[in-house]
């Protein structure tokens, strides 16, 4: 049966998520934008107590279904949750939701593609006394959505059962405070045999504190300046064999099935980061009606377009995005909560995500004039903040890619 | 819970109605436009599926409840098939439905059963006027109360099957608010003019319709003396006008599809062009997006949530652009062959645009 209802978990979490992003985010947004690489420890430390309470926020939720006192199976609302959990602590300040601690997406990573003993070990420090981050490694200086052209390399030492790491990683988000503030880890993509392509491709845990392993930059950027954007440079780094994702073998067959596995991830985690941009746009538009209205402007619902103002059809117009676009995400996390297969529609969520959080974000600021450009209010903020969700997680064309070949039935081959 | 699947009665429905799209109404579709006119055996048999008695409750006659989802479900993939035999089958719910869903029980006991127990019947009603900025909220036909009924005066066009009709469910203002009156053939002063020729839709017989002094009893407004809520009907109409765009919009799409991946440019398919696979991929995701919105409107609807009214309004309106977008792409996906009448994607662009301005020629 066709039905829209939010459960009420989640109804019930977002009004407790609502009063943090109004108290603890929104009030620091400014803050945190202009000291670009201060750590927001307050909200760090508020949330870690938080969700240890609670056990909210991994980004890969629970297997299990839990059973109701009567014995039957809860259906798993696990991404649902965690959609309307970011929406909502992004509707408060993205930047700083990034860094709330957690696996991120290095935890996501060993989720999609870990075997169960690699998750046990890996995982349990995220739920330790101390604030504790993880990363994804995978964008390089000359490979970011064409991860096949990944340079780094992982090399066997057999004898001491280790792996060698070395290259140069580029945007990992979090990646600082997973290595260098926390006790966390980055999962590093590289090759175990450049001559292979995507068939070579496998990704390693490594930890914090490995020797060789250095954070050589961190970026200063347009927007989401709370979160640290960090290089990170594996110059001979050993991590023990176990370290290397998936079942032995995944490992040794050359086969594209871990390249497939860094997919697997993408299509939990990017209607994630698409909720993420919808907590954005939400942010822009609400306060740009309540400045509207502020300023004495009306806007009127139920008319014909031929009667409208331009202001009213500008912002009807985005109310349909983005709710629209909201839905979508929606459907992506509930058919993965579902277990079905999803890249289709995450994807979509995503690219739209993209394209209306980028669009609503400009026309805020344009339609608020001399306000929407000014650093005394958020607009001019969240339009730059807005701009990463059309880029990373796959940028708005790679999405246009994966849902062109789904719809088409072609293969990457068919469709470069 | 949030929950995609139709259920599995909803989904036969949908099957059957499929069939019928596709061997049936998109079959005849080029014909009938490049004749301007419907078979009436193609519109008796989309009657004879049994939509619309479905949705009158047995105690009138009907086998069935409203819903504004499996409506939705149901119109989205009848206007799969063709735009303007949907809206003809559907002609007699601009009459029927209203009454079942607002009518007094004079009127759900007078018109419903005949409706629903008769062969397909051209009850219609008469909402869309000639004027740039028509607005069913705000309507020009005007209803004055005077002594035991109502006097309407006015002009109407876009009225499907108005000279067959038996009586027509006709809106006008009365004091204010858009009411609903029922008025019987040949009152005196209704005039039946001339077939309006538009855009699209060149096989759905519409006509202009004027009203001077026609005097109706009190007991004719939809609702009986104390009148009904109009908020409701629109917000009906404006989903099934939705529900109609996604319709067409998916079949716009499956076509370019089908037609880019069978096309060859430069020794590959123009699907395999970046340039339109992203097009394609941009008008599947439109179309999904507006889609969902709908459906949740249709949703709040059966669940009585009051943003219900709001969100059919958001869903039409974000249809108009989807309808638009969608079959524009289409023709440009098949090029030059796109603009021969030989393809229906030019015939999906005409129909398309109306979106904009055709809210009342169908509901759910």
């Amino acid at each position: 049966m066709i039905e829209f209802e939010t459960p009420k978990p989640i109804q019930m979490a977002n009004t407790a998520l609502e009063t943090v992003a109004i108290n603890m985010m929104r009030t620091k947004s400014r803050y945190f934008d202009e000291h670009e690489h201060e750590i927001p420890w307050d909200y760090i430390n508020f949330m870690h107590m938080a969700m240890r309470q609670t056990g909210a926020g991994s980004l890969a939720p629970e297997e299990k279904k839990k059973e109701t006192p009567d014995g039957k199976e809860r259906p798993r609302i696990g991404y649902q949750q965690l959609a309307f959990m970011l929406e909502m602590l992004s509707w408060g300040d993205t930047g700083m939701y990034l860094v709330t601690p957690g696996g991120g997406l290095g935890a996501a990573a060993v989720e999609a593609a870990g075997t169960p003993e690699q998750k046990l070990k890996f995982l349990a420090r995220f739920r330790t006394e101390k604030p504790t981050f993880g990363a994804m490694a995978m964008t390089e200086s000359n490979a970011g959505s064409d991860t096949a052209s990944i340079r780094a390399t992982a090399v066997l030492d057999k004898e001491k059962n280790e792996w060698i790491l070395n290259g140069e990683k580029i945007f990992v988000t979090a990646g600082h405070k997973s290595l260098m503030e926390s006790d966390g880890f980055v999962v590093v993509w590289a090759s175990i045999d450049t001559s292979a392509g995507r068939a070579g491709m496998r990704s390693f845990v490594v930890p914090a504190k490995t020797p060789g392993v250095t954070v050589s930059k961190l970026e200063h950027k347009l927007g989401i300046r709370a979160s640290d954007t960090a290089s990170i440079v594996l110059q001979d780094a050993r991590v023990p064999f176990d370290h290397i994702l998936g079942s032995t073998e995944v490992i040794k067959e050359p086969t594209t099935k871990g390249f497939k596995g860094a997919m697997a991830t993408f299509d939990a985690t990017r209607p994630l980061v698409a909720a993420m941009a919808i907590g954005v746009a939400r942010a822009a538009l609400e306060t740009l009606k309540e400045m509207l209205e502020s300023q004495g402007v009306e806007l009127r619902y139920g008319l014909p377009r031929q009667k409208m103002t331009a202001i009213e059809r500008e912002v009807i117009d985005m109310e349909v995005l983005l709710r629209s676009a909201w839905l979508l995400v929606i459907k992506a996390v509930w058919m993965a909560d579902n277990r079905r297969a999803n890249s289709k529609e995450a994807s979509m969520c995503k690219l739209r995500a993209g394209d209306i959080v980028t669009k609503i974000t400009q026309r805020t600021v344009e339609i608020l004039g001399p306000l929407g450009f000014s650093r005394e209010y958020l607009l001019e903020k969240w339009f730059r903040d807005a701009k990463i969700s059309d880029i990373y997680e796959g940028t708005g064309q790679i999405n246009r890619l994966v849902v062109a070949r789904q719809i088409l039935g072609y293969s990457g081959r068919d469709l470069r | 819970m949030y929950s995609f699947d139709p259920t599995d009665e909803q989904q036969m429905l949908i099957d059957a109605i499929q069939r019928y799209a596709i061997n049936d109404l998109r079959a005849k579709a080029h014909d009938a436009d490049e004749e301007g006119e419907l078979p009436p055996s193609l519109i008796e048999k989309g009657w004879e599926l049994g939509f619309l008695q479905a949705s009158i409750p047995e105690q009138y006659g009907g086998f069935g409840e409203r819903s504004a989802v499996t409506g939705v479900l149901a119109a989205e993939e009848m206007a799969y098939g063709d735009m303007a035999g949907t809206l003809a089958v559907m002609v007699p719910g601009l009459f029927a439905l209203p009454i079942s869903m607002v009518g007094s029980e004079a009127q759900k006991n007078e018109f419903l059963p005949k409706i629903a127990e008769a062969e397909w019947m051209p009850y219609t009603a008469a909402i869309i006027e000639p004027h740039f900025d028509f607005d069913p909220n705000a309507l020009w036909t005007i209803a004055k109360l005077d002594g035991d009924g109502y006097i309407i005066s006015g002009e109407k066009t876009y009225v499907p099957f108005a000279p067959e009709a038996e009586a027509l469910l006709i809106y006008a203002q009365l004091d204010g608010q858009t009411q609903g009156f029922i008025v019987k053939k040949a009152t005196p002063g209704l005039e039946i003019v001339e077939r309006q020729k538009t855009l699209g839709l060149y096989s759905l017989p519409i006509y202009k319709v004027n009203l001077k002094d026609v005097r109706i009893p009190k007991e004719n407004r939809l609702g009986g003396v104390e009148g009904h809520d109009f908020a409701p009907l629109l917000a009906s109409m404006q989903l099934a006008l939705a529900a109609v765009a996604i319709g067409m919009s998916r079949a716009a799409l499956d076509y370019a599809i089908e037609y880019a991946k069978d096309r060859e440019v430069f020794g590959v398919k123009v699907a395999q062009k970046q340039a339109i696979a992203f097009m394609l991929a941009e008008m599947a995701t439109e179309i999904e997006a507006i889609r969902l919105l709908t459906w949740e409107a249709a949703w709040m609807m059966d669940t009585g949530k009051p943003e219900a009214i709001n969100h059919a309004y958001l869903s039409w309106t974000g249809t108009i652009d989807m309808a638009m977008m969608v079959t524009d792409r289409a023709v440009q996906t098949l090029g030059g062959h796109g603009y021969i009448r030989e393809h229906p994607v030019e015939l999906w662009m005409r129909n398309g645009r109306g979106i904009a301005m055709l809210n009342g020629l169908a509901i759910i």
